[in-house]
């Protein structure tokens, strides 16, 4: 088990009061897994993500723990976090294209980056080469500034730079949304080779684009207004999902071949609640063509098959 | 009807504008009444500037783009105002095409001071109504609110609603629903589709060639400011010929249908051949590109399905106009 998350609390401090962005997430990555994380904006999966490697100063730590490799993650503590950042949890931000420093050249910001960690650049050096080849950048790119680079190629650069160190988890946050489809698929497929080649242990990919975990994630996450609505593996959310949640998002995908005059798609009504003050029971009983009475009461996010967990009192029974 | 007409621009770059850049060259479409064309391109392809020309905000360096008859180009003074009564566009980003100080239907009361400055508040407000109503957005939700208040959906549909306010014929849809989540996007993309049921012409820019298919009629092709491949939509999307359409055909990420089953290679060039910008891009191992003749010119291999290549298979290539 690579990766446990219990219970995970992360509000954020606001003048209006706190801002219930990450409400009790309960899950686990698997060594080896690619786990995609999804759902409409504000739901809180980039809060998720950033709560596992940096909390920001509106963001307030309330509860629940990290475990790293049989590790708890200090998340709580900016300094002691210095200890596993890059080293065992390391993040492709979400805006890459604007995450290298621009006064300095790529070649020597890494070097400072690893040097900030007490690592040696000249033994990296012909390894970080040999990944500079490997998604497909010449090896000229370390002696230039990041202006020089396209979209794309920062992008991999980033990639390359930031699992450089191998590390256990690597949270990949919207990476693949502000490129062009072409880019795009050579990206996610990038990702998918650092997981085969041991780059690094597992990742999260984060993205509001569920074609894109089609192709690279082993399993699925979906959230909804800071909550854990769905997860199981890849096809079973694809081809089998349960939470209506989850059916709706699918279902409201445009695809190549489908065409309006055809077959109309239809969104989901309504939008996401305030988190400010999150309704009480299932958050999701507003916009839900099958909420109940007992929807008023908050279901829990329980196994319904092996590997497949969902919360909705509709899938899992009154009973339970 | 908007047509353009072998549209080009020029951009002067370097230091005092010493080189030119071509960002759109020959760009030839029409744009008929209830019709969306979706015009499809990567990043640095040219498909906002196209966009910008038809808008006006940029001027035309050569060829010409006009509205039932009329040259955009030639279009000066008063014209414009009334111009832009059958022209609006709308952008990418719904939060910064507002003023967060004023209340975002200030968008709506501009229209109307500029443009129907006579007109009774009871009648005016009437037509607000419908026009939010075509849009689908309900006015109590949104009327007299701050932009910060409203979702990005509301707002991108609030523009349009803007745009419906007058007689419009031609939408320019700029990337309108890149920045929408999966679950809003496809309602502002079905009211683009209903708008077109009014007769209005809609020019959808976007990236993502799952969108264009999904409502566009028409689908332009656009590769570093040329047109690669145009024509009727499902011609396009079912018989894919330029090796760039087929390549971008193959990258889209689809459910139930892995990358790994679809092959995105690019075919090699035929030797001996130059000018395409295309394969000068991916020429053959070890081979500079010859600098040879011409772009290759659209050909028409099917009826309403046109490809600017040269490798066009032989059987087709005899249909070539």
């Amino acid at each position: 088990m690579s990766l446990q998350v219990t219970d995970l609390r992360v509000y954020y401090r606001t003048l209006a009061g706190d801002v219930k962005a990450l409400d009790g997430a309960t899950f686990s990555i698997a060594d080896k897994e690619i786990m995609g994380l999804a759902g409409e904006s504000g739901c809180g999966k980039s809060t998720l993500g950033n709560s596992l490697i940096r909390l920001d100063g509106r963001m307030k730590y309330i509860g629940g723990s990290v475990n790293l490799d049989g590790a708890e993650l200090p998340i709580w503590d900016n300094a002691g976090m210095n200890e596993f950042r890059f080293r065992d949890v390391s993040v492709i931000p979400q805006y890459a294209m604007s995450a290298m420093n621009p006064t300095r050249k790529i070649g020597k910001m890494t070097e400072e980056l690893l040097e900030s960690r007490g690592e040696s650049y000249r033994q990296i050096r012909p390894e970080l080469l040999r990944r500079v080849d490997l998604v497909g950048l010449d090896r000229d790119v370390l002696k230039r500034y990041p202006i020089e680079l396209s979209g794309g190629m920062k992008q991999r650069m980033v990639m390359v730079i930031s699992t450089l160190l191998d590390p256990s988890l690597l949270i990949a946050d919207e990476v693949t949304s502000a490129l062009d489809v072409s880019t795009q698929r050579a990206v996610a497929e990038t990702l998918v080779s650092f997981r085969d080649r041991g780059f690094v242990k597992s990742m999260m990919v984060i993205t509001h684009d569920i074609s894109i975990l089609y192709q690279t994630a082993d399993t699925i996450l979906i959230m909804y207004a800071g909550k854990l609505a769905e997860k199981a593996a890849t096809k079973t959310i694809i081809d089998g999902c349960r939470h209506p949640y989850t059916k709706l998002l699918i279902s409201s995908l445009p695809e190549v071949g489908i065409r309006y005059a055809n077959k109309k798609l239809k969104g989901i009504p309504g939008s996401p609640p305030s988190l400010l003050k999150p309704p009480t029971g299932c958050r999701f009983r507003d916009r839900c063509p099958l909420a109940f009475d007992k929807c008023v009461e908050e279901p829990p996010f329980v196994e319904i098959a092996t590997d497949h967990s969902v919360a909705c009192w509709k899938v899992t029974g009154t009973d339970a | 009807m908007l047509s353009l007409d072998r549209v080009t621009k020029v951009y002067k770059v370097g230091t005092f504008g010493g080189k030119d850049m071509v960002a759109v060259r020959d760009v030839s479409f029409d744009i008929n009444p209830g019709e969306v064309v979706s015009l499809i391109g990567e990043s640095g392809s040219g498909k906002t500037t196209v966009g910008k020309m038809i808008l006006k905000l940029i001027d035309i360096s050569g060829g010409s783009i006009s509205l039932d008859g009329l040259d955009v180009a030639s279009i000066h003074g008063a014209g414009v105002k009334r111009y832009y009564r059958h022209v609006q566009g709308v952008f990418q980003d719904p939060f910064s095409s507002y003023n967060p100080i004023f209340k975002a239907d200030r968008v709506l009361s501009l229209i109307r001071s500029e443009y129907f400055a006579d007109m009774a508040r009871s009648e005016w407000n009437a037509k607000v109504e419908a026009a939010l109503r075509a849009v689908t957005l309900d006015p109590d939700q949104v009327l007299n609110k701050f932009p910060h208040q409203l979702s990005g959906g509301q707002l991108q549909r609030l523009l349009v609603a803007r745009a419906l306010l007058l007689e419009l014929k031609i939408l320019v849809a700029d990337e309108i629903i890149s920045m929408l989540d999966a679950s809003t996007r496809i309602d502002v993309l079905n009211m683009l589709a209903e708008l077109k049921s009014r007769g209005m012409g809609i020019l959808f820019i976007t990236h993502d060639l799952s969108l264009g298919n999904y409502i566009s009629e028409k689908t332009v092709i656009l590769r570093r400011g040329v047109v690669v491949e145009m024509g009727a939509t499902d011609k396009v999307f079912a018989n894919p010929t330029h090796p760039y359409t087929r390549m971008l055909v193959s990258s889209v990420p689809q459910l139930h249908k892995k990358w790994v089953q679809i092959e995105a290679e690019l075919p090699a060039p035929i030797a001996g051949r130059g000018g395409c910008l295309f394969h000068e891009m991916y020429p053959l191992a070890g081979r500079t590109p010859e600098p040879a003749a011409d772009e290759p010119t659209l050909a028409k291999i099917e009826e309403d399905h046109f490809v600017g290549c040269f490798d066009l298979p032989s059987e087709k290539a005899s249909l070539v106009a």
